[in-house]
């Protein structure tokens, strides 16, 4: 017979058996009848002759395998009865284990799509970042992206390596567009030959870029992303062979990338190609992000090796131009440092959402401890049933199982409904879209996520029912019948697996408040932090470029930002108005170089550390309300005359010449080719790289530059500040826009935002923390005290007797209060210092999401400590208060 | 599962007998009970709900045969009927305990050691 038969045979099987059990009973009984014995008697020694029968009949039938799979499925239905008999405690326990898993989910789903899922190009893992840092350069580390390429730098390693299939450089931009509707200022991104080859992803339309398109002065071509094909094609097939007029420049589109194609992890509208002119590039220019995709089977340490041969080869190929030493970059120390394209697109969110998956589990914990005490107070009034059913021959392990098949149905159901509660979370996360996390747009509840709550749900279950399941699946079945249906006050034992809950939820309520707590003195410490500019909510910031290609003389572009300072200034509301280069935590890439003061002197071979410059127009400090430390603002005059006058910060004046007032007057250049520039102003330091980052010095210049002999140099794409009570609204946005439009109808505006939202931006990775910690915070202390009152109350309750007892011997109500308040605070105070000693174990782990505040900050961890203090003594007090005033004899007479 | 009787016997002992029983003739499980008890002169008590899933288990690894019989008292009754394969089982497990035993005499026996 194989094994699929039998199954079908097995009732047959089963019925044969009993009958045969029978009748071997009713033999027996014949012959001790026959024996002379009675009827009766005889029935029953043939009974404890033959033992249990419903024992025996079990085992017999376990010799087949099936009954295993039986008994499982008869727990199942047994579980689901008894959860549908209760629903008040199914419905707390579902509830506690949804919100649990839910989050847990939800948070995973975020960790999984974020972190865990590879990059959305094929063959990802080969694909990096070519990362390089410059120990040697000093002032350097001040900027985030380490030591970017330059344009000679790509060109020697995309030539001269061995271990990459493709390399390319790019850089982010934006591009105005005219000739289609209103102009328009779109997201570009300009690469070289290179990057699309590494990235791997074919054109939906058309073709990518070649080597042909690259040539400097040759044919202009154009590449479109999906959504901006779509939105002003309208998805047109013909598209491909069509001119636009970018920057003023007639382009032709030569593809379009497909739906969903992403550069890294930014959006963008077109992608113009880069053309260096090969004739004129020197050594310098570190303004180029490099991307490369390795040859199979490369490592990151190979491809160092690689790039760290190649630089010498680099500094003898170029040059920065006559009488230059090429090796001076020797100094910098120059030291590749490639990362996965990954790293580089998740930047430090990892560390973050780490924490955040880990206080979210924390959570978890709490919810599995307040569901199995639920279980367990409910286990003690099943203590009966439990007897009876051993009595009726059932083993401790089937009772223990019977037990675990409940529990995680419980934990089944809850997870499932978890998942329901993890979409929802989700979605909300992805619709409110924090800023700073990449790859929102991929964060989605896939198998892997729905695997993880079912492992979850599996796994807290037996969790929370391992615990009751032990403790009262116990042989303890007589005393069990007995003294069922009157309890007698509860046993120490008893009392210990709770307080045990009580201690362990406490002490995690702990560790999640204080890193709540932490996050939210942070914030503060940043919201005391002087950022170098007043009124961001006023402050109304856009972003207006003037290609070369519209406007050809610096002088033209200066008179033409000059009048549209002027047209702002005059809209009714406007304070003031002026431009820079950027606003601080704007994020553009910086322009920066060394700087040399005519009072110093310096070495040959020193390079002096390099400053950010920023490039500004008069009456941009007034507007953006930068406090002036010493001297005054730059004047139009100077503008236009293009005086040699230079405005720097307070810490770059102190470190300089010691004080702010010392440095004006003084004098100072970029290279020994240019005039001495005079400081005629020093400014308060301004955090541009983010309130959490230490202001860098910085050293500000006229927006045009150069001497009466040329025409200089003026800085094209600026963002205007202009100071109103109505920033942000549409009308005055409209009125913006048509002051700018009045002055030159072809220039498009940008990043038409307020300064706060900027600055919103900047602080959003801290926010984030903050939201998400703040929720499992609120959660734990929600569940946390659910928790600790319900097992409190629930043990004070169980003592109404032993009270009623006490208050009848002639205790005062004072007295048993203020003993069920002392135990109370006596578990209370154990649970909160095992939470106070973890917390500071854990705090390490989270200090470099902090600022301003220490992770052992005595306020935190105090005010948590009371906080929860005062939860457990008004959860014992409660209880025990109604507990006292019953009547004694009441309470005596009580069940 | 396994907790199949209160064994005194060593595990596979049980079995041995029914074994050897249902050599002698076919029988059904009363009968197996009643003569082992007798020929082994009320020596060993078998709780017998322990035969069953030893009977079980003998059939499961097709030692034994089942079928539908009628007993000496007139009664309709599953009969138990030995396989070839019980009888080999039988011998080899009869010749490992002959041995077992004879080994466990001489350690037991005194002035032996």
């Amino acid at each position: 017979m194989n094994w699929l038969s039998q199954l079908f045979l097995r009732r047959r099987m089963y019925r044969e058996l009993s009958e045969e059990i029978r009748e071997h009973l009713e033999e027996m009984t014949d012959e001790l009848v026959a024996g002379g014995m009675s009827k009766e008697e005889a029935t029953h020694t043939a009974r404890r002759a033959f033992g249990n029968v419903g024992l025996a009949e079990e085992n017999a039938r376990g010799v087949w395998r099936w009954v295993s799979i039986e008994n499982f499925f008869a727990d199942v239905r047994y579980g689901l009865r008894m959860l549908r008999r209760n629903p008040a405690f199914t419905a707390l326990g579902l509830l506690t284990i949804a919100i649990g898993i839910g989050a847990n989910a939800g948070v995973f789903s975020v960790v999984n799509s974020v972190l865990l899922k590879p990059l959305n190009y094929p063959n990802p893992q080969e694909l990096v970042a070519l990362h390089q840092i410059a120990p040697g350069a000093a002032g350097l580390a001040d900027f985030r992206n380490g030591l970017l390429l330059s344009p000679s730098m790509y060109f020697t390693y995309a030539e001269q390596n061995r271990t990459f299939q493709s390399l390319g450089v790019w850089i982010p931009g934006t591009a105005n567009v005219t000739g289609l509707a209103e102009p328009e200022q779109v997201r570009a991104v300009d690469v070289s030959d290179g990057v699309l080859q590494a990235l791997g992803v074919p054109p939906a339309l058309g073709r990518w870029f070649s080597q042909s398109d690259q040539i400097p002065n040759g044919a202009e071509r154009v590449m479109l992303s999906y959504g901006y094909w779509q939105r002003r094609f309208g998805g047109d097939p013909a598209v491909v062979g069509r001119n636009v007029l970018v920057d003023s420049r007639s382009r032709e589109i030569v593809g379009v990338m497909p739906q969903g194609f992403r550069f890294l992890d930014a959006d963008f509208d077109l992608i113009v190609p880069l053309a260096f002119d090969r004739g004129k590039l020197i050594l310098a220019g570190f303004g180029y992000h490099g991307i490369a995709r390795f040859k199979p089977g490369v490592s990151i340490v190979e491809a160092n090796a690689d790039m760290t041969r190649m630089l010498p080869i680099w500094m003898d190929s170029w040059s920065n131009g006559p009488g230059t030493n090429p090796h001076i970059y020797e100094t910098w120390k120059i030291t590749p440092a490639i990362r996965p394209l990954k790293q580089e697109v998740l930047g430090n969110v990892s560390e973050v959402l780490w924490v955040v998956m880990a206080t979210i589990g924390l959570v978890m914990m709490i919810a599995c401890a307040n569901v199995t005490n639920l279980l367990l107070v409910r286990v003690e009034s099943r203590q009966q049933e439990l007897a009876v059913r051993a009595a009726l021959g059932a083993g401790r392990a089937r009772i223990v199982r019977g037990l675990l098949v409940e529990s995680v149905l419980l934990g089944l159901i809850g997870g499932a409904l978890g998942v329901g509660v993890a979409y929802v979370g989700v979605r909300l996360l992805v619709a409110s879209g924090p800023a700073n996390l990449p790859r929102l747009s991929e964060i989605s509840i896939d198998a892997r996520t729905l695997g993880f709550a079912l492992s979850l749900a599996v796994l807290s279950g037996l969790l929370f029912g391992l615990i009751p399941a032990l403790k009262y699946a116990g042989p303890r079945t007589t005393l069990a019948l007995q003294s069922a249906g009157r309890s007698i006050s509860v046993s120490r034992e008893r009392h210990r697996a709770r307080n045990l809950l009580v201690i362990s939820q406490m002490a995690i309520a702990v560790v999640l408040m204080v890193s709540a707590g932490l996050m939210i003195r942070t914030f503060q410490a940043l919201r005391t932090v002087d950022p170098g500019f007043t009124g961001a909510p006023r402050l109304q910031l856009m972003r207006i470029s003037i290609p070369d290609s519209l406007v050809a003389e610096p002088e033209r572009v200066t008179r033409i930002q000059n009048a549209i300072v002027d047209k702002l200034q005059a809209i009714p509301g406007v304070k003031s108005a002026g431009f820079a280069s950027e606003m601080p935590m704007e994020g553009f890439d910086s322009d920066w170089d060394a700087i040399y003061a005519q009072d110093k002197t310096y070495s040959d071979a020193e390079i002096p550390p390099l400053r950010l410059f920023k490039h500004i127009s008069p009456g941009f400090f007034e507007t953006a309300g930068t406090r002036i430390i010493a001297g005054r603002e730059l004047t139009w005059t100077e503008v236009y005359g293009r005086r040699p006058v230079v405005m720097v910060s307070e810490n770059l004046a102190r470190e300089m010449w010691a004080t702010p007032s010392a440095a004006i007057g003084k004098r100072l250049r970029e290279f020994p080719s240019t005039p001495w520039y005079e400081v005629i102003g020093v400014v308060q330091d301004v955090r541009e790289n983010g309130v959490q980052e230490k202001a860098p010095e910085i050293v500000y210049w006229s927006s045009w530059l150069g001497n009466s002999h040329d025409p200089g140099y003026a800085w094209r794409t600026v963002t205007f500040a202009i100071r109103s009570d109505r920033a942000g609204t549409q009308a005055f946005l409209d009125e913006l826009r048509q002051a700018v439009w009045s002055v030159n109808s072809n220039v498009p505006l940008a990043s038409v935002l307020t300064m706060q939202e900027v600055y919103d931006k900047s602080v959003a990775r801290t926010s984030f923390t903050l939201v998400m910690l703040a929720i499992a915070g609120a959660m734990a202390m929600a569940l946390g005290t659910i928790g600790i009152y319900g097992v409190i109350s629930y043990t004070v309750s169980q003592r109404r007797r032993e009270f009623g007892i006490r208050l009848a011997l002639g205790a005062q109500r004072g007295d048993v209060l203020q003993m069920v308040l002392k135990q109370g605070a006596r578990t209370a105070l154990v649970g909160v210092a095992m939470g106070i000693a973890t917390a500071l174990g854990l705090s390490e782990l989270m200090q470099s999401l902090l600022f301003g505040v220490s992770a052992q900050d005595p306020m935190t961890f105090a005010a948590v400590a009371a906080l929860l203090i005062a939860v457990a003594l008004l959860a014992s007090y409660i209880p025990a208060r109604r507990a006292v005033l019953v009547d004694p004899v009441v309470a005596l007479r009580y069940e | 599962m396994k907790k199949t009787a209160k064994r005194d016997l060593f595990p596979g002992a049980l079995e041995m007998m029914i074994l050897q029983t249902l050599r002698r003739e076919p029988s059904h499980g009363y009968a197996l009970v009643q003569h082992i008890r007798r020929t082994s002169h009320d020596l060993l008590q078998i709780e017998e709900g322990s035969l069953y899933p030893a009977l079980q288990r003998l059939l499961k690894e097709g030692l034994v045969k089942a079928e539908r019989g009628v007993s000496s008292t007139n009664r309709s009754v599953r009969i138990y009927r030995l396989t070839t394969a019980g009888a080999k089982h039988l011998e080899r497990e009869v010749s490992s305990f002959a041995r077992m035993l004879e080994g466990i005499t001489h350690v037991l026996a005194p002035g032996e050691s």
